[in-house]
């Protein structure tokens, strides 16, 4: 069977992210998975064991400042050439910002299609994305080149399948334009123990109705006991009661979670477009009229001040 | 600074979007048709950045006949021109043929500074900042939530999955902006006067050097082969709390296995 090229996304820290071992997951029905690093130095060796443990057979590695100091182009560049030699039967990245951006230079190094934001990819080539907010399905098919698509996150249940992979340290050739965009300085921000936003199993987030940037903390209590992330709504993020990147809809993240828990959000159809196709969604809204109602699996008309702490205290008594 | 703004004309997000039954691209005709939201902000960018070091804004858009709506609209925020890349042969084009066409466009405009929104709200797709940069090899620095010009010297911040990055890179570069990067003014009644009387210049495949074969459906890398109403969720339970509300919540939750 033909390798599948399956682009790693990883924490800074050397954690492989939950969306890697969908793809290889996802790339084991399409052929012989092979996951390709590239990062910082040591980041193969440290990631090759759980790679390994998803089915990658072979682990290909780019590392280092020439790699990690610049916005993507390096990265495009690496896979573009590994694809002209192993010619694989598919390349898999994520559907994150980073992963995105290598996968658009990919297309245009190789003249080749791409499909972004894809669910479910069959053995033929064929994609499913979730289009308009969640409300339209499309099937598609990369017409030029091999099947070169972006996955998802919460698109696929990740299953292990025991591999012990070789790594292969790939010889690195960038020229000058890789070199143009210049990362001088990475600041990580504190985030605690939380899982990331798109790939969380579980999302509890806050609207307007929150009220403030101090309430937020009934937000973040009730995710932490149900171990997922936090969420806000734009009408929460433009009054300033939460930072920007946990932003959900249509111009922020688009979630999947298995269950999604919106506070004081009314569910504007901008919101619906980033929590849509979440598989459980509960609201608490004190506006029984609110449109979140129309989707929602679970549904409390109250004051979130009285449901919400309430709750809280409920989930305690049964630990 | 010649700056070049990429305008695209979007259906409104906050309504029902469909596609075309007939050939699976979105349905403009019915929809109600408007600047993508997050280009309004790398309009405002470029103003502001004229404001401070001088030169011209341009707005440069690919699009259909009705795209010249848009096009005034985003004049009447106050950049001086606009060049709309007007074909019928480009109906059904990619994002790759679509980068091949603006790449074209952009190789006349002679741009220090092309700035985008991050994504447009239909597509979704994230990618165009990074196929130009590649096909003009210049620099892309996207995402940005802050920009600073300093003579041809670019820094941009932008919000990772960890924090954020400082990012550099020389002119001539793309920079994609988010929304918080600033808040777009709203046209003037000034500005609406005087957006109709700019030069909008009309340039065709033929103008570019790009062949119709190339962009359209001839030249589609993909393609949509079905797609279909997602059926919409229905609503479940719905409770008014009368004192127990949470307490019923966590009940759910323990049915569904979450607690």
């Amino acid at each position: 069977m033909s390798e599948v090229l399956v682009v790693v996304e990883a924490t800074g820290e050397f954690g492989v992210k939950k969306v890697t071992l969908e793809m290889l997951t996802l790339a084991r029905e399409l052929g012989t998975p092979s996951a390709v690093v590239l990062g910082g130095a040591g980041a193969a060796d440290a990631l090759a064991g759980k790679l390994g443990e998803y089915g990658a057979q072979k682990v290909y590695a780019a590392e280092g400042d020439q790699i990690d100091g610049y916005l993507v182009a390096p990265k495009a560049t690496v896979v573009a050439d590994l694809v002209k030699r192993v010619q694989p039967a598919a390349v898999l990245l994520a559907s994150s910002q980073e992963g995105k951006e290598i996968a658009g230079r990919l297309a245009v190094k190789l003249d080749n299609g791409i499909l972004t934001d894809v669910v479910a990819l069959e053995a033929d080539g064929t994609a499913t994305q979730v289009v308009f907010a969640g409300s339209a399905i499309v099937k598609s098919k990369v017409t030029r080149g091999l099947p070169l698509v972006t996955v998802r996150p919460n698109s696929v249940t990740p299953t292990p399948a025991a591999a012990t992979p070789a790594v292969e340290q790939l010889t690195v050739t960038i020229g000058d334009t890789d070199k143009l965009a210049r990362v001088v300085e990475r600041v990580a921000e504190q985030k605690g123990s939380r899982p990331e936003l798109t790939e969380a199993g579980v999302v509890v987030a806050g609207g307007r109705g929150v009220g403030n940037a101090d309430n937020f903390a009934l937000v973040e209590e009730l995710a932490d006991l149900l171990g997922g992330a936090v969420g806000a709504s734009r009408a929460a993020v433009d009054s300033g009661y939460y930072p920007h990147q946990f932003q959900i809809g249509q111009t922020g993240k688009t979630v999947s979670p298995q269950l999604y828990i919106a506070l004081g959000i009314s569910g504007a159809i901008q919101h619906r477009a980033g929590m849509q196709t979440s598989k459980t969604i509960v609201a608490v809204n004190k506006d029984g009229e609110a449109p979140i109602f129309e989707l929602a699996d679970y549904g409390v008309v109250g004051d979130l001040f009285k449901v919400v702490p309430q709750a809280a205290e409920e989930i305690r008594k049964r630990k | 600074m010649n700056i070049v703004v990429l305008v695209k004309q979007v259906p409104d997000s906050g309504a029902d979007r469909n596609l075309r039954s007939d050939d699976n691209t979105v349905d403009r005709g019915s929809a109600n048709n408007v600047i993508n939201e997050m280009d309004e902000y790398a309009i405002e960018e470029a103003l502001k950045i004229k404001e401070a070091h001088g030169g011209e804004v341009t707005i440069l858009t690919m699009g259909p006949e009705r795209a010249t709506e848009s096009i005034r609209k985003a004049l009447s925020m106050g950049p001086d021109r606009a060049v709309h890349v007007l074909d019928d042969a480009l109906h059904g084009s990619c994002a790759v043929a679509t980068s091949k066409v603006l790449a074209a466009a952009l190789g006349q405009l002679n741009a220090d500074l092309v700035l985008c929104g991050s994504e447009s709200t239909d597509g979704r797709v994230q990618v165009m900042p990074h196929m130009l940069a590649e096909r003009l090899g210049i620099a892309a620095l996207t995402g940005a939530r802050k920009l600073t010009v300093d003579g041809s010297a670019l820094t941009v911040e932008r919000q990772t999955e960890e924090g954020y990055e400082v990012v550099t890179a020389s002119t001539p570069a793309v920079v994609s902006v988010w929304d918080t990067i600033n808040e777009p003014r709203y046209p003037s009644f000034k500005g609406i006067m005087a957006a109709k009387k700019k030069p909008v210049q009309t340039l065709a495949l033929a103008d570019l050097g790009v062949a119709a074969d190339e962009v359209g459906f001839a030249g589609a890398t993909s393609v949509v082969v079905e797609h279909s109403k997602r059926p919409p969720r229905s609503a479940g339970v719905k409770i008014t709390d009368e004192g127990s509300g949470g307490v019923q919540l966590v009940e759910f939750l323990a049915t569904e296995k979450f607690v």
